[in-house]
């Protein structure tokens, strides 16, 4: 299926080949940079390519490039799906996926492409059993293993790939026994000039960080788990169980791991935790504009919000800005036009307000669209949906392990359009 | 400089490797690896790096194969060399190794070793191990791309594999099936019921490939659930192609559609997965379900795509395509998520585009004015071929919905004088469009057009209202000339596009208005007859011999005003993903819009349903007919259901060697074999028959007990005949002891000791070590019996104690089944008359009157085969004592009233009585 893969930085350097059957030239890459060169923005490479032996199907993340070949007829969703999972081993590993790092640790790196296809078939994907196989650097093994010759090649053997529970590994031991999750909400709204939605959903991820000896069987329930209108499981959670009874029933991997992502009905309306007043204006004459923009808290369930930012792309002739806040900082980027206001925390008394003029290119047309506000925001220790864990429930282990579930909600895409039509 | 930089450095490593310090070779092996990794060339240490090939250091090894993998195919006759300690490590007891050793092998690619992998193939499909048997799946595609001309062969081995019930194995196996010989169709129908079942416990990739097999297979089988839902929207292209067929097969026609139980099962087995984590398997059950699903159940995947683009750009951008190809036929599934598909000003250019195709797609009288109101805001975008493609949009809805029509064109009029060119030039090329769909009064837009005339530079934009102008030249009849008098003057300047449309205009005034205009026309057919470009001039000259009439231009000139000024049809603005649905969704085909290489076609559903019953499986397989470990394996998972059916794999590697124990243990009595006993076996064929004799037949074992676990110091120990030859010594009764500490320390050295009479001979089980608090271990024996139900006496030791125990054989355990025909049996009955027959008559329990129950109850009494019978009323049962092979036939007559006459032939009379005493109670019992 996926014959090789090259990993390429933002510059266009190979820095990375790794083949599963007979070797391909790098050659073939160069297809894939004369698109690059016209997308300009990284962006927008698309992701399926064609040449004329060969088929390229690349992913990007963190400024790299994962390019593989392909030769015959393949889902191609089959292979992106799985460079993502490449990554994500990196990820896990070695704390980010870049350039450097992957420099760094080029054997491990090598290793486990190796360990993960076999003859460009996926093998071994779960981070469980990878890490039976090669163990993650850290930096007192590597000394040791640089005087003594050691490895970092695990010499147990993978036994989770032989289980019925592949995503666990065998042996887990743990003194303190901890299972902990975490319900992370976003929010993706647009709002037009007036305010008003134009589209607005909640998707919500659980993450899971379990730390638990043996072979815990372990369920956790909800209060309103009919609130959930979409959901995508980890493998490990029993399908019939959720059909019949509405809780996650599993046999969890060992650390962390994401459990599942949810759709909250589009039928509820979503609450949105703030409200945005703006003006901004750019003069026909004179070259320059006002802008004015108060933040104020709308539903937020008593909970504070925190970390609040508001970041406008403006448009290419504006070229300063002078502007005062009552809170928080502003910057505004001169090269990407990007204004950035970091607010900080809301507070309800004194509302957060920035005001001031923008300058224009001498002689520019004014633009014909103002500007859309994108607003980031959290809000601890709520699920904006209202929805609740009630229950972890234990099986299968004598132990008391120690439970905890915290909430969060986010701002996904929030975008504020000011727009004028036609 | 860099390059004799590198052949000091690969002379460095030739010596790291070459030293005796693991830790420098293992150094050394790193930096190799990382010089391919940059795709620098290390192939010149290949002699140094082979001869590490068998190093106990396990990291070391397995860089070594990595380098090994890379380069065999540069040095094929070195890497030769490393090849023994492969076929070596083939058959080491440990699964992973000998897994690890074909993955290497079998990624050689030197020709000359084709016959070794092939063989290693062979035997690892049949390895006890599943996960051995998964790579040798992986191997069988090696081997395929290295020689093709082993197909064949490797039919054979894909076709056993494909029988396996491992959920480790199927997503490989499927694999190489799709590789190597994807047209086999008939090699899926018995094992596809039990693909649909496994698919949910097969790991991620396994299940996409095999979804997809089966995606193709379900077209070849079964018939098309569509029928009944023809006319509905979205069905006219189907029941248009269907209708010339219509009349032929009108009879099928009334036949309401039943499906088929397997295709339903298929449909139900790959629902869950659209819950799955991995986006490739939820694409593939919504590409399975949009071929094969009833059209009202298709739209249960679209909660699940429409999920599928919160993830990665790379995949937004594949499921984005292939809704674009639904949303044309079926527009309602996608309808309520319209706002899903909105434009982001963040989106990258191509999701941008492919979001505007499908929510044109979805454009209907009810949902255009949201959706206009949406696109104007992307024609502001700073994004100008975002901007450009929003226009397209708005002319394809125009034409699409007449309600909007005049609205559409209103705005893009608007449009014309925005600031920005590409939009200006973009509304002119759709407006042409639109006017030529809508002929009707538009002289006003033609005026305003051919006003902007001037300030627009885009040649395609410039064309357009020339041909406008020139098409629709009597209805702006003053301003046209006076637009060719300005072309007149910028010809040389213009593009060829621009140009070509000057000379059509000329022409057409020249037809319609040549009073005003003949001289303009000559003079800018005279500058085209001298262009530069040939097109041009040959454009020129045809139409100057069209319009000008001369003596030679005949007959032609006369019809020039119906050539030139015919009406001409409007173009048709239609999705560029119209013909995608040729592809299967979710292919790569499908994104690139063409066939790639290994595509296959997904056929048509047939007309007639082929045979159903080919995907029938008999429940109970002939256990004796396969090989041994294949039964133990079905036994094993057969038992287990459900999710837990992967549980064999778990106890796998226990049995693995308890399996292995017994096979080493068959060994022995052939190394053994002297002369004599060789001499038995000719002796009594028998034998030989009851080691083909299915024993799989009955029920439920007894188990006894032979020590209790308070007489025994917590040493517990159960037995029972597992009614399978003796594998130590034909004359033996095979006895399995399930040995158990109950106690809390660990029980050492369990052995059998003195055992009485003197004589009997016992095959005693190996010494057990030890055996821990609660753990068990069962242990087989053998026991000559001599055809008596005398006990057998003997101790039972441990370390520290011996306890004495006994097992007493009922005497149908003394038996071995015998397969013979009814002839035979008649015959054989025939003989043994007189004094060797005994016979009774019973009464039976009305439940067994039945000649199943009958069986049932005769085989768990004794140990004997079924002789198949002709007549009803006959139940015959034919065995062989196990020490002396002497005969014993059973038969049953059946009288009126559940009344029988039970009747026992052989020359031991004792164990007759006996075996006739417990027959008659099994069979006059409930």
């Amino acid at each position: 299926m996926i014959h090789s893969l090259f990993l390429i930085n933002h510059s266009g350097d190979i820095f990375l080949e790794k083949h599963w059957k007979s070797v391909i030239s790098r050659s073939v890459c160069d297809y894939f940079f004369e698109v690059k060169e016209k997308a300009v923005d990284p962006e927008n490479v698309p992701p399926v390519l064609q040449t004329p032996h060969h088929y390229l199907i690349s992913i990007y993340r963190g400024k790299l490039f994962f390019l593989s070949v392909v030769q015959t007829e393949v889902p191609p969703l089959f292979v992106i799906e799985f460079l993502h999972r490449v990554a994500d081993t990196f990820q896990d590993y070695f704390g980010e996926c870049s350039e450097g790092v992957i420099k760094d640790n080029l054997v491990t790196v090598y290793e486990l492409l190796e360990e993960m296809l076999d003859n460009g078939f996926p093998l071994a994907t779960e981070s469980n059993v990878l890490k039976e196989m090669i163990r993650p650097p850290n930096i007192l093994r590597s000394v040791v293993n640089t005087l003594t010759g050691g490895s970092n090649v695990g010499d147990t053997l993978p036994t989770g790939q032989l289980s019925n529970v592949p995503w666990r590994r065998a042996g887990v031991k743990y003194t303190n026994n901890e299972a902990y999750f975490d319900v992370v909400e976003e929010i993706d709204a647009i709002l037009d000039k007036s305010g008003t939605t134009v589209f607005a959903e909640i998707q919500g991820v659980v993450e899971a960080c379990v730390r638990l000896t043996g072979m815990p069987d372990l369920t956790l329930s909800f209060m309103n788990p009919r609130l959930l209108d979409d959901m995508s499981f980890h493998p490990c959670v029993r399908f019939k169980r959720w059909e019949s009874e509405r809780v996650l029933s599993f046999i969890p991997p060992d650390g962390n791991f994401t459990l599942m992502t949810y759709h909250v009905s589009s039928q509820n309306l979503v609450a949105i935790p703030v409200y945005v007043k703006q003006n901004i204006n750019f003069f026909e004459t004179g070259s320059c504009g006002r802008l004015d923009i108060t933040i104020g808290p709308k539903q937020n369930m008593g909970k504070t919000v925190e970390g609040l930012m508001v970041t406008i792309h403006m448009p290419k002739v504006v070229l300063s800005a002078n502007l005062t806040a009552t809170q928080g900082n502003y910057t505004y980027d001169l090269t990407t036009k990007v204004l950035v206001w970091d607010i900080g925390k809301l507070n309800p008394q004194k509302l957060p307000n920035l005001r001031g003029s923008l300058s224009m290119q001498a002689g520019a047309p004014k633009p014909e669209e103002n500007p859309s506000l994108n607003i980031d925001l959290k809000i601890q220790q709520l699920a904006i949906s209202g929805l609740k864990v009630s229950r972890l429930d234990m099986y299968g282990e004598k132990y008391k392990p120690f439970k905890g579930v915290k909430y969060l909600t986010k701002a996904g895409k929030f975008q504020r359009l000011s727009l004028s039509f036609l | 400089g860099q390059h004799l930089n590198l052949i000091s450095h690969l002379r460095n490593l030739k010596e790291m490797l070459e030293s005796s310090k693991e830790s420098l070779k293992l150094e050394a092996m790193k930096r190799i690896v990382g010089l391919i990794a940059k795709g620098k060339n290390a192939s010149e240490l290949f002699p140094a790096v082979v001869k590490n090939v068998a190093s106990k250091n396990i990291e070391l090894k397995k860089l070594v194969y990595v380098y090994l993998v890379r380069y065999a195919e540069e040095q094929q006759d070195l890497a030769l060399l490393s090849i023994s300690t492969f076929q070596r490590a083939l058959k080491d007891p440990n699964q992973f190794i000998r897994a690890s050793a074909l993955r290497v092998l079998s990624s050689i690619r030197v020709p000359i070793i084709v016959p070794i992998m092939m063989l290693a193939i062979k035997e690892a499909a049949a390895d006890l191990s599943p996960y051995v048997r998964k790579t040798s799946a992986h191997a069988i595609q090696k081997l395929f791309s290295l020689d093709a001309d082993q197909k064949e062969q490797l039919i054979e081995v894909i076709e056993k594999l494909l029988k396996d019930k491992s959920t480790l194995v199927a997503g490989s196996v499927v694999m190489a099936f799709e590789e190597v010989c994807p047209d086999r169709i008939d090699l899926i129908h018995k094992n596809y019921r039990k693909l649909c079942n496994l698919l949910v416990d097969v790991e991620e990739w396994g299940q996409v490939v095999i979804i997809s097999m089966l995606t193709r297979y379900a077209r070849t089988q079964f018939t098309s659930p569509w029928k009944e839902v023809r006319g509905q929207s979205g069905e006219v292209m189907k029941a248009f192609y269907e209708s010339d067929s219509e009349e032929k097969k009108g009879h099928t026609e009334e036949k309401p559609y039943i499906m088929d139980p397997d295709h339903r099962l298929l449909l139900r087995n790959t629902k869950p997965l659209l819950q799955s984590r991995n986006t490739a398997v939820v694409m593939s059950v919504a590409q399975l379900y949009w071929h094969l699903a009833p059209k009202h159940e298709v739209s249960i995947v679209t909660k699940s795509l429409v999920r599928l683009l919160r993830s990665h750009r790379e995949v937004q951008y594949i499921v984005l395509q292939n809704i674009a190809t639904m949303s044309i036929q079926r527009k309602g599934m996608f309808e309520p998520f319209m706002k899903s598909f909105y434009v982001r000003s963040t989106d990258a250019t191509h999701i941008k585009t492919l979001k505007l195709e499908i929510l044109t797609n979805l454009a209907n009288e009810a949902n255009i004015s949201t959706i206009l109101r949406e696109f104007q805001t992307y024609v502001k975008s700073q994004d100008k071929a975002f901007a450009a493609a929003t226009i397209q949009a708005i002319g394809r809805c125009a034409t699409n919905i007449s309600e909007v029509t005049d609205t559409c064109l209103n705005g893009l009029v608007l449009l014309l004088s925005n600031r920005d060119e590409t939009v200006v030039a973009e509304s002119v090329v759709v407006i042409k469009k639109l006017l030529q769909t809508q002929p009707t009064q538009h002289s006003e837009i033609i005026k305003h057009m051919a006003k902007l005339f001037d300030n627009i530079t885009v040649p395609m934009a410039r064309a357009s209202i020339l041909w406008l102008i020139g098409e629709y030249c009597e209805r702006v009849p003053k301003i046209a000339p006076d637009v060719l008098r300005k072309m007149a003057k910028s010809f040389t300047a213009e593009e060829d596009i621009v140009k070509l449309q000057t000379v059509n205009l000329a022409a057409k005034l020249y037809l319609t208005n040549s009073k005003q205009t003949k001289l303009l026309t000559q003079y800018i057919l005279n500058l085209g007859k001298y262009d530069q470009n040939y097109d041009i001039r040959d454009r020129t000259r045809f139409i100057r011999q069209l319009i000008v009439p001369s003596e030679k231009s005949g007959a032609l000139n006369k019809y020039a005003r119906r050539i030139l000024l015919a009406p001409k049809p409007a173009p048709v603005l239609e999705s560029s993903f119209k013909d995608r649905d040729r592809f299967q969704l979710g292919t790569l085909s499908h994104s690139l819009n063409s066939k790639a290489t290994g595509y296959q076609e997904l056929s048509d559903w047939p007309a007639v349903a082929p045979d159903q019953s080919v995907r029938n499986v008999e429940i109970i397989e002939a256990s004796g007919s396969d090989s041994e470990e294949e039964s133990s394996e079905s036994e094993k998972t057969s038992s287990d259901s459900g999710k837990s059916s992967s549980g064999s794999e778990q106890s796998s590697s226990e049995s693995e060697l308890e399996q292995k124990k017994k096979k080493k243990t068959k060994k022995v009595p052939q190394k053994k074999s002297k002369p004599t006993a060789a001499d038995r076996y000719s002796e009594i064929p028998a034998v030989c028959w009851s080691l083909r004799v299915t024993t799989s037949s009955f029920g439920p074992v007894k188990t006894y007990e032979l020590l209790h676990h308070m007489t025994g110091k917590g040493l517990a120990a159960k037995y029972h005949f597992p009614r399978q030859p003796c594998l130590y010594q034909p004359s033996m009764v095979a006895v399995q002891v399930i040995l158990s500490n109950s106690s809390d320390h660990s029980l050492e050295e369990i052995h059998i000791g003195d055992r009485s009479p003197a004589s009997l001979s016992i095959h005693c089980f190996n010494t057990i070590e030890r055996l821990e608090p609660e753990a068990s271990v069962t242990v087989s024996m053998g026991i000559d019996f001599s055809d008596s139900t005398q006990a057998a006496n003997f101790q039972l030791c441990t370390k520290e104690d011996q306890f004495s125990v006994s097992i007493q054989p009922a005497v149908g355990e003394l038996l071995m089944p015998s397969s013979m025909t009814e002839q035979d049996f008649c015959k054989e009955q025939g003989k043994l008359q007189g004094m060797n027959e005994t016979s009774a008559t019973i009464t039976m329990e009305t439940a067994n009157a039945s000649s199943q129950a009958i069986s049932k109850q005769v085989l768990s009494v004794a140990n004997v085969g079924v002789v198949s019978s002709s007549q009803n009323n006959f139940s015959r049962f034919a065995g062989r004592t196990v020490s002396s092979g002497a005969l014993v036939l059973v038969s049953l007559e059946l009288k009126e009233s559940s009344t029988a006459l039970l009747t026992i032939n052989t020359e031991k009379t004792v164990m007759a009585s006996m075996l006739l005493r417990d027959i008659k109670q099994a069979l006059t019992q409930a």
